[in-house]
């Protein structure tokens, strides 16, 4: 006697098992984020996201390293966006193959798998000693660029690739040079590709500890410009719940990175949303 | 005759190792209809991407000479030449945006214009193109949403707004069916007036219906060419004969 397993079964199964995934995965998300929740929630109020933080943290609120956060980041994207955009447009555009894309894309690859603390280090050593550019806003952002340059030069290659070459052609055939064509069709086509690359660098900007902790420092003063020292989220975060300081308030200052987080993707797709419907 | 439009001498083309184009000399008039007829891979389409300067974009190799009045098209500014010669392809593909964006990107980069003369060219390109009164009521929903036949004579509009002197086919109508088919043949014959066209196709009766004289082309070797009733009738080279009574091919 042979087991047969019918067609409808089968489907019946794999429908089953990719459900029970999604689940898991969607189980897991929800678990981390309400457990942070419910730990940092009852932490948040008016007072502790604008009150200068006091006693190391144990006190007071987190308002110089929400500013220092969204510095830091603005810094890293304000430097890698251009920057990598710019080489993926190169690579694709004026590059025919060969070794040079290649070398290009294979260190690329190999410097997105490098942890976060390799680059803190090399940033301590650059940034912050060679260049004198001290424990600083600048350095930290400086860093974090070089560190998202990676992701956001193979998310912008991968989507310029996918631009179909017959729009090229026909912007070519149209009497319109090579450099308007990457700017009106090339960039705009691939542009929500583009963004996802960008968000996903501010996601890793944002909840950056290593490499920042090594190159922004941790002062606790808000910044008075871009070469003072700070503590981001994250590191604050970090030293709060590792030197025992106060968990109540580590577990708001989460909270508070979570929902940054969000704001900020949240913001990102509305801006995409509406450059799309400008376009298309 | 009158001087020829375009007047190519002596033309090779090369890709790498292959000889697409061997020794061609053609000459094509003004306001006629010049059809290309052949086999796939007979070079009739290099030969449109070498009129206007594609076919340096993959690569290609080129020698000889092409003349666009009189002038070697490798001494004309290439945009300007591109802006004259006008290639619709086989494929209609229609750019992001709206049927007004598409028409009006091209000319944009070449001029200034007001937000009244765009309007005009808009609807003067749609009228030549036989589109106006299928999509006037649209002008900014997505060229997207056109019909295949609807799109490529869309792309035949985008061609027409930049004014252009010559317009090259390459397989227009591969795509579509008959009745959009007879309508863009409508079009040609109505802007013979205006423009010289190049209408490279497959299919043999399409050459037959609407072109002036008609050009065989076979394994890159320009066969034979000749007033279209001619080459239909009575064609000199025996291989002529044979694609046209569909002997291969």
């Amino acid at each position: 006697m042979t087991f047969r397993i019918g067609p409808r079964t089968s489907q019946i199964i794999a429908y089953t098992f990719l459900l029970a995934c999604t689940i898991i995965v969607i189980a897991i998300l929800l678990f981390i984020i309400g457990f942070i929740f419910k730990n940092g929630f009852g932490k948040l109020s008016w007072n502790f996201l604008t009150e200068n933080t006091k006693a190391m943290g144990k006190e007071g609120g987190i308002f110089p390293s929400i500013i220092g956060t969204l510095l830091v980041t603005f810094v890293a994207i304000i430097i890698a966006a251009p920057l990598g955009i710019g080489s993926a447009l190169y690579l694709t555009e004026y590059t025919k193959g060969g070794w040079i894309r290649r070398i290009i894309s294979f260190g690329a690859d190999c410097l997105a798998g490098v942890p976060s603390i390799i680059f803190g280090l090399f940033g301590f050593i650059f940034f912050v000693i060679t260049l004198k550019l001290g424990w600083s806003i600048l350095s930290g952002g400086l860093t974090l660029a070089v560190m998202i340059l990676p992701t956001i030069i193979r998310t912008s290659e991968e989507a310029i690739k996918a631009v179909p070459r017959a729009y090229r052609e026909i912007s070519y055939s149209l009497g319109v040079g090579k450099i308007d064509t990457i700017i009106r069709i090339v960039l705009p086509t691939a542009f929500p590709g583009i963004a996802t690359g960008i968000i996903l660098g501010i996601g890793r900007a944002v909840s950056e500890t290593a490499a920042v902790i090594f190159t922004a420092g941790s002062s606790l003063n808000i910044p008075t410009s871009l070469l003072s020292s700070t503590r981001t989220l994250a590191v604050h975060f970090y030293i709060l719940a590792r030197e025992g300081i106060s968990m109540p308030n580590a577990y708001g200052t989460a909270t508070v990175l979570i929902i940054i987080i969000l704001l900020i993707n949240f913001i990102a797709y509305r801006l995409m949303h509406r450059f799309i419907a400008r376009y298309y | 005759m009158a001087n020829p439009k375009i007047k190519i001498t002596n033309l090779n083309l090369y890709y790498e190792d292959v000889h697409a184009l061997k020794d061609i000399n053609l000459e094509i008039y003004p306001n006629e209809i010049l059809g290309i007829i052949g086999p796939a891979n007979s070079g009739k389409s290099s030969l449109l991407r070498a009129i206007n300067r594609l076919a340096e974009l993959d690569g290609a190799v080129i020698q000889g000479k092409i003349e666009l009045d009189g002038t070697d098209t490798r001494e004309l500014p290439v945009n300007e030449l591109r802006r004259r010669v006008g290639l619709i392809f086989a494929a209609p593909v229609v750019l992001p945006g709206s049927i007004y964006k598409n028409i009006t990107y091209g000319p944009r980069m070449h001029n200034r214009y007001t937000k009244k003369e765009l309007d005009e060219l808009v609807y003067f390109s749609l009228t030549s193109a036989g589109l106006w009164d299928e999509v006037k009521d649209r002008l900014f929903d997505s060229a997207s949403s056109l019909s295949g036949g609807q799109q490529q004579r869309l792309c035949i509009a985008r061609t027409i707004a930049l004014k252009p002197e010559v317009i090259m086919m390459d397989e227009p109508c591969s795509g579509l069916d008959p009745i959009s088919t007879a309508k863009i043949e409508k079009t040609m014959l109505e802007l013979k007036e205006r423009f010289t066209f190049i209408l490279v196709t497959n299919n043999t009766k399409q050459a037959a219906r609407v072109s002036t004289r008609t050009a065989f082309f076979l394994n890159g070797e320009l066969i034979e060419v000749a007033p279209t009733e001619t080459l239909f009738t009575s064609p000199k080279d025996k291989r002529t004969n044979d694609y046209i009574v569909g002997r291969f091919g």
